[in-house]
């Protein structure tokens, strides 16, 4: 670089202080925070339940106040000024100290839980004890770790919800998506299993189970303590059990096939429901170059494949001890997972060779990988496949995996790495559907013609580091596996180039591709 | 293989040197006194504004160059020599070609003001001018902007993002009313004025005062008003930037005298984008375009051209887009300011104020010829077809809302607007 290549804003932009309300706000959102950091440090509040209420109300109100302040006396319209001045959102001082305190919590809420107040045996202390009479109104119990943080997060997506819906006011999209992240997570992460442990007795006891929670994402969700369950609670746990196979198995292709993998990764889930709202700050800083897109398909594929052996071999494991208990053999078990993965695979050869292209090595080693490991789990004797218990995979899954990459680094990192490191380079959900999305899908970012004029305001906005107008200026369309259909790209362009639709799911109208800007007639040739 | 040089790294020589890589093995030099890489000038508002770095708006990485062999060269060329088919630089250095594109680009137009040298005086057009722009913000509360297009509007935005006041001058009676009909000025103008800027039509800047360190502290008005400033925007246009061309052998007249193959009077020589100037327009528009989009045609056109294709530079409809703060634009087809003849309009207007759409089609047959839509996105493919067919009105209204580029659930205007305008056609088309 030369000098002249330098960045001047930086040197020259005022980071603007925030205004008098968000100061008030600010205020106020700490005061809540205080209260649970000070529970968390064994301050023995009395009147816990009131003492909770009147921390997650300041908390949220903060939030909801601050963003009256940035946005309620500003027009509508996008809202990106200083973005890259403001040090929390451009890894700054504050970016990396905000990132530090998250990683820190995450550290202690999945390793330390004693630190929180969780006793072994005995009552509850600390902050943990502070959420006993929330967690007792809805499922009777005494509050977990997990009890804290659900409601926690629950809390953080509803606030930053509302800030992301009153920052994108003129977006019926964002809107509209933002709501339902913030209704699934509240009803169906939160609400309903709690009540459902209610409904829990000596002789019925159903599993945890939030509903919206597809495995593979849910990874542990079929193994044997909640198989037996299920299969013990009668018709509604053979139900939940069904719709946990049909949800993998049919629900999540057909939704996929008709509106991409959004429907799930920016409508349903909480990962991308707490991405999109307390992280949308953030998504300006996920890596765009071609190195992470490499990184990335390595990364996200190995994730799945790794995912499917591990599920594979724990469940045959119980299959091949008690197969007196269940319906399905090992064997039929193992020949029946092999035998989809193989439809699977010669469907997609068949038929998409064409767009495959570098891809099917990918693929092709997956696949591979996957088979030997079935070969290796049938011919092992009892749960081990090859030299690896069945049992040390799930932990080892259960920890690299479910705890340290989606927890510490997925969401604590998100003011250094963006808002969707997860989704986008380890959740074996989002690549199995972003497969499908690629291959198998009607939807498509569509681009308008000619008239890109290549700001980057679209690349740099997207949360999932797809450098968009790569294609934009291109006038192609953007068919990529790790669009989440936020719509974020499309509502930031200034020229009205890109449109999220459902379209023809596949040929021309698809792919669509001229490298000749639109509207240059002289010039006829496909390059 | 043949050597091509290529002045200016902008969107037109940059496309060349795309598609000339694309279609052969040619040696490319790219060259540019601006910045190394390529930026898009398009987009320096957001940088200013916080929205972008700078490596956000380079549209390629920048190991794209050498991937593609298309060698950077960071220096001024002083002197073109025509007939020895080389380049002088300001250092000296040389460097000769067998085939040269010109795509030198514009310069902001300054019209002999006084006081338009001072400190705190400029305009904004390249990356030098932006990171003055930057420098002339600090202690700056009120800043004056004079000439009212589409980058004056970009720059008072520029400004307010960083709470510095915006008197903003304007020539005309109405806000852009060279190119805007007076309901789609209108509704800018209300847009604009809505974000606290004092927008004053008719009125010119008469002179630019100066403290007692050359810095610009006050403007005059022609109505004799002073206005106290600490920044005066000059954005009265752009005019080509060739001052180098002068006493050269390439011919000039505002820009580089280009044929409709893009060539200039000397064999091999070629000019593209902003600072080319056809001796007569291939569709009859405007001999000078400094637009983008136009940039980008040329220099896939003159790619052809060199690469032994030789083709002609036949742009289609033409097209256009912008956005004033918070409200986009597009228009295709070419919408007057003032309607010809021939021209009949249709006009609608949402009752927020903020969004609207104009049809125009010939009164004589019925064909449909334009469109300028405002807060409402439209899909150019459609468009284009419907005008480049001549499609007639009715059946464009028929189909309006094939048009419709809108993000899914957005209101749906289209079922108002083309029930209003059926009952306004006139039963004979
Ligand atoms: C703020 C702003 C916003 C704009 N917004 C839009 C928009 O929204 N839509 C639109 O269609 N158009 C827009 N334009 C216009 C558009 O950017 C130009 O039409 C386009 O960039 C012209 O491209 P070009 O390649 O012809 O020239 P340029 O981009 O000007 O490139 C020319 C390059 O050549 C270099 N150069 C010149 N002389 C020499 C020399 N002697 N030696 C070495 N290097 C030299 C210059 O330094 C420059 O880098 C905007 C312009 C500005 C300034
Ligand atoms: S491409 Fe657009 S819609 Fe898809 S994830 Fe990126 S910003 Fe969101
Ligand atoms: S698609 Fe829009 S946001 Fe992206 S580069 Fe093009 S004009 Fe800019």
């Amino acid at each position: 670089m030369t000098k002249i290549d330098k960045d001047i804003a930086l040197v020259t932009g005022p980071p603007k202080d925030i205004n008098n309300v968000q100061k008030i706000a600010t205020l106020i959102g700490m005061s809540g925070l205080l209260i649970l950091v000070l529970a968390a440090f064994n301050v023995n509040f009395p009147h816990k339940g009131i003492w909770l209420a009147i921390a997650l109300a300041s908390i949220a109100g903060g939030i909801i106040l601050y963003s009256k302040g940035a946005y309620g006396n500003k027009q509508e319209g996008i809202k990106n000024d200083g973005v890259w001045f403001k040090s929390i959102s451009n890894r700054g001082f504050w970016g990396w100290i905000a990132g530090i305190a998250m990683t820190g919590f995450y550290i202690v809420l999945y390793f330390f839980p004693a630190l929180l107040g969780l006793n072994a045996d005995g009552e509850n202390t600390g902050i943990i004890s502070l959420f006993d009479p929330l967690s007792r109104m809805l499922s009777g119990n005494a509050a977990s770790q997990w009890f804290v943080y659900g409601t926690m997060y629950t809390v953080a997506i509803i606030a930053f919800g509302i800030k992301f819906m009153w920052k994108y006011r003129h977006n019926k999209y964002e809107r509209l998506r933002t709501f339902s992240v913030m209704f699934f997570q509240t009803g169906f992460a939160f609400i309903i299993p709690e009540l459902m442990t209610r409904l829990n007795s000596d002789k019925f006891s159903l599993p945890y189970y939030d509903l919206k929670n597809v495995w593979p994402l849910n990874y542990s969700n079929f193994e044997q303590y909640r198989v037996d369950d299920m299969i013990s609670a009668g018709n509604v746990g053979l139900g939940l059990l069904i719709f946990g196979v049909a949800s993998v198995l049919i629900i999540t292709p057909i939704m996929t096939y008709k509106y991409g993998k959004r429907w799930y990764c920016s409508w349903v889930c909480g990962c991308g429901g707490l991405a999109e709202t307390a992280g949308d700050p953030f998504r300006q800083l996920s890596d765009k170059s071609t190195w992470a897109w490499k990184m990335e398909r390595w990364m996200v594929h190995s994730v799945v494949v790794f995912v499917v052996i591990m599920t594979t071999a724990v469940v045959s494991t119980y299959l091949g001890y008690d197969d007196q208990k269940y319906w399905l053999t090992r064997e039929t078990f193992l020949i029946g997972v092999i035998a989809i993965l193989t439809i699977l695979i010669g469907l997609l050869f068949f038929f998409r060779r064409d767009e495959l292209k570098k891809d099917a090595k990918i693929g092709a080693i997956g696949y591979f990988v996957i088979i030997v490991a079935m070969i290796g789990i049938h011919y092992s004797a009892g749960s081990r496949i090859f030299i690896f218990e069945a049992e040390t995979l799930r932990s080892t899954y259960g920890f690299l995996i479910g705890s340290v990459f989606s927890g510490v680094i997925g969401t604590g990192f998100y003011p250094i790495l963006g808002n969707r490191s997860w989704c986008r380079f380890g959740c074996p959900m989002a690549a199995i559907m972003g497969m499908q999305q690629r291959f198998f899908s009607k939807f498509r970012i569509t681009t308008n013609g000619g008239q890109c004029i290549s700001c980057g305001n679209c690349s740099t906005y997207c949360e999932m580091g797809i450098d968009v107008k790569a294609y934009a200026q291109k006038g192609q369309n953007i068919v990529r596996s790790s669009c989440v259909g936020c719509g974020v790209c499309s509502a930031v362009c200034p020229r009205g180039v890109l449109k999220l639709e459902n379209g023809e799911d596949s040929g021309d109208s698809r792919y669509d591709s001229d490298p000749i800007t639109f509207g240059n007639d002289g010039i006829k040739l496909n390059m | 293989m043949k050597h091509i040089a290529i002045i200016g790294n902008g969107i037109s020589g940059v496309t060349a040197a795309r598609h000339i890589r694309k279609l052969s093995d040619h040696k490319i030099t790219l060259i540019s006194a601006e910045t190394e890489h390529f930026f898009s000038r398009t987009a320096l508002m957001y940088v200013y504004m916080g929205h972008m770095k700078q490596e956000h708006v380079k549209p390629y990485e920048d190991h794209f160059w050498s991937k593609n062999r298309i060698d950077l060269k960071f220096g001024y060329v002083s002197k073109v020599d025509a007939n020895n088919k080389k380049l002088v630089f300001d250092n000296q250095e040389e460097l000769e070609f067998d085939d040269l594109i010109i795509a030198c680009g514009s310069k902001p137009n300054k019209f002999g003001w006084k006081g338009q040298d001072l400190d705190g005086v400029q305009g904004l057009y390249s990356w030098q001018d932006l990171e003055l722009m930057g420098k002339n913000s600090v202690n700056c509360e009120r800043a004056v902007i004079v000439g009212g297009g589409l980058i004056g509007v970009e720059m008072a935005e520029m400004f307010l993002s960083r709470g510095i006041k915006v008197t903003f001058l304007v020539r005309e009676k109405r806000f852009w009313g060279s190119v805007l009909p007076k309901e789609e000025s209108e509704l800018v103008s209300r847009h604009i004025i809505s974000h606290h800027v004092d927008l004053r039509f008719e009125t010119e800047l008469e002179e630019i005062i100066p403290d007692e360190n050359g810095r610009a502290k006050a403007i005059r008005t022609n109505d004799g008003e002073e206005i106290i400033c600490q920044f005066v925007g000059l954005t009265a246009g752009v005019g080509p930037n060739v001052d180098f061309l002068n006493g050269g052998s390439v011919d000039l007249n505002r820009g580089v005298l280009v044929n409709e193959f893009l060539e200039t009077n000397i064999p091999n020589v070629y000019s593209i984008g902003d600072c080319a100037e056809f001796h007569q327009h291939p569709t009859g528009r405007r001999n000078m375009e400094q637009v983008w989009y136009t940039g980008k045609m040329m220099g896939e056109t003159v790619a052809q051209t060199i690469c032994g294709t030789k083709t002609a530079y036949k742009p289609g409809i033409w097209f256009n887009s912008a956005k004033f703060f918070d409200i986009e634009y597009q228009t295709y087809g070419w919408v007057w300011a003032q309607p010809k003849e021939n021209e009949a309009v249709l006009y609608w207007e949402h009752n927020d104020g903020k969004k609207c759409l104009k049809l125009i089609y010939d009164n004589n047959n019925g064909s449909f010829l334009a469109v300028n839509v405002f807060g409402i996105r439209l899909r150019h493919k459609v468009l284009d077809y419907w005008i480049k067919n001549e499609t007639k009105i009715e059946e464009v209204l028929q189909n309006l809302e094939d048009a419709n580029f809108e993000p899914q659930f957005y209101e749906n205007s289209f079922p108002e607007i083309k029930k209003m305008f059926l009952l306004q056609l006139p039963k004979t088309v």
